[in-house]
């Protein structure tokens, strides 16, 4: 067998071999349609792509550089399903094949539809969507920026809502391309450049009418979202129909499913806004009316109320004649009664009078004051008596009758002491002498 | 910012209207309400009445200057 492979057989090498196979691969694959989930997919420094595609039962080795990539409408991930235009190649240094490709879409949807929800989801988390970056639209705009295209159907319908709701409003259009590979930059400008401006509009419509999302390709740019979130007028979209949601739509600070619906949006209905300010006023006077008509009532009935003095006098004067009757009334029963119970306890005394003891009593004391008379005198009678016997007893030891016999009284003075014994006086002493009748003074002339 | 008095007037004339209506006014503040609510009533009608129509049109020229002028969408 051996000899047989030598002799018949070709020879190779392992590059030869390699070559071979590379050649026979290429030309029977120059170009193939292949359908497959990606997988590890990874992009290094180069910027090209590694990744694998697979299905249930196999596994590719792919590669897409990066000049291929620049035409994605999508960026590729792993776990994505696509349908991809691909060469086969082997590369001979590490005897691997790969498929190298040129284009690729997602399975089942479109690859728009894929970007649109890539970027919707990358804005999203950036938070370019959320509330608190939504500026108020303004009640009464005096100048608003129209920013589509200068021919189409939506400015027309924006003027025409505009002069029907709010006719004095400056409508200032700004004419762009809102189709083709331009037309992301050029709405992109426009929204900076009037944001620039001088007179600065209050409100910016970014309007287009409807179209397939290849057409509204420019209104789910990056370029176009960050032109509207860094905007500092306000800006209310109305792109294509009411169903069409566009990545500007989740930015804008207020989406209107249609142009005039923006419009609508934009601008109030001046003429409402009339009514309701004069149906306001009308409200206002008629309110004012009837508040006065309250208090003009009021006033009335608190000045009927309002008592006159003369009649407040003439109230206290009845009273007080009232009470003058009532007085007296009172009076006269209270003196009626008393002199009835006066009366009474005079009658009551009268039964009980102590005259009849008192006269008893009287006749009681005359006889004990007549007894006690005649006690008396013949008590005096006995008394008389004895002090006369007693008188002429006492005449008899009267030093004065001594006197009458002859005899004197000696006495010195000062002093008046009776004079007993001769020594008790000195020479020159005053001597009083009592006599029967008068006195004589002398003096001690010898001892 | 002449619209954001606009809507504060309104706002404020409306609020005026009710209080009126709900009544617990005392004839002074009621007076005063009233002379601001006619006030706010004529400024918010001047506005409207004064504005007048104007379209143009904004454009770039090649040198990057702007310039407004008269849009004709006819």
């Amino acid at each position: 067998m051996k000899t047989a492979a030598k002799n018949n057989g070709h020879m190779y090498t392992v590059s030869t071999l390699t070559r071979e196979i590379k050649f026979l691969l290429e030309e029977r694959f120059p170009f193939l349609w292949v359908i497959g989930e990606i997988s590890n997919y990874a992009t290094p420094a180069s910027g090209h792509s590694y990744f694998s595609l697979k299905d249930t039962n196999a596994v590719i080795s792919c590669v897409m550089f990066k000049n291929q990539k620049r035409g994605l409408k999508f960026q590729p991930e792993s776990g994505m399903k696509i349908v991809g235009l691909a060469r086969i190649s082997l590369y001979e240094p590490r005897g691997s094949y790969q498929l190298i490709f040129e284009h690729m879409e997602p399975e089942g949807v479109g690859s728009l539809q894929v970007a649109f929800e890539q970027l919707k989801k990358k804005l999203a988390s950036q938070g370019l969507f959320e509330d608190v970056h939504k500026k108020p639209i303004p009640f009464l705009s005096s100048k608003i920026n129209v920013i589509t295209s200068g021919t189409g159907a939506a400015v027309r319908d924006i003027i025409h809502v505009a002069a029907r709701r709010f006719s004095g409003c400056h409508l200032q259009i700004v004419p762009v391309k809102v189709q083709g590979d331009t037309a992301k930059d050029e709405i992109a400008k426009a929204i900076e450049t009037v944001n620039l401006a001088s007179k600065k509009a209050d409100l910016i419509i970014l309007a287009r009418g409807g179209g397939s999302i290849e057409d509204l390709a420019a209104f789910n740019s990056e370029l176009v979202a960050r032109a509207i979130f860094e905007s500092k007028i306000p800006i209310i979209t109305g792109v294509g129909h009411e169903t069409d949601f566009t990545i500007a739509d989740f930015v804008a600070d207020r989406r209107a499913p249609t142009p005039s619906a923006a419009a609508e949006l934009a601008l109030v209905d001046k003429s409402a806004l009339i009514q309701r300010i004069t149906q306001l006023r009308a409200s206002l006077v008629h309110g004012m009316g009837q508040k006065i008509n309250f208090f003009q009532q009021k006033l009335d009935d608190l000045n009927l109320r309002l008592k006159s003095p003369d009649r407040i006098i003439d109230d206290l004067k009845n009273r007080i004649e009232e009470c003058d009757q009532r007085m007296k009334r009172t009076l006269k029963t209270r003196v009626r009664h008393n002199k009835e119970r006066v009366s009474w306890l005079q009658k009551t005394l009268e039964t009980r009078t102590p005259l009849v003891n008192i006269r008893e009593h009287k006749r009681q004391v005359d006889r004990l004051s007549a007894s006690l008379g005649k006690g008396m005198e013949g008590r005096l009678f006995v008394w008389k008596t004895k002090t006369r016997e007693m008188g002429v007893k006492l005449c008899a030891f009267n030093p004065i009758s001594v006197l009458d016999r002859g005899y004197s009284i000696a006495r010195i003075l000062p002093g008046k002491k009776i004079l007993m014994d001769a020594a008790d006086a000195d020479l020159d002493d005053k001597i009083e002498l009592v006599l029967s009748k008068g006195r004589l003074v002398t003096r001690v002339e010898k001892k | 910012m002449a619209k954001k008095t606009f809507e504060i007037a309104l706002k404020q004339l409306e609020e005026i209207v009710r209080e009126m209506e709900s009544g617990d006014l005392s004839l002074e503040q009621a007076v005063k309400k009233y002379e601001t609510g006619i006030t706010h009533s004529k400024y918010c009608l001047d506005i409207l009445e004064k504005t007048e129509k104007k379209i143009t049109q904004l454009t770039r020229g090649n040198d990057g200057s702007m310039k407004e002028e008269p849009f004709d969408n006819e």
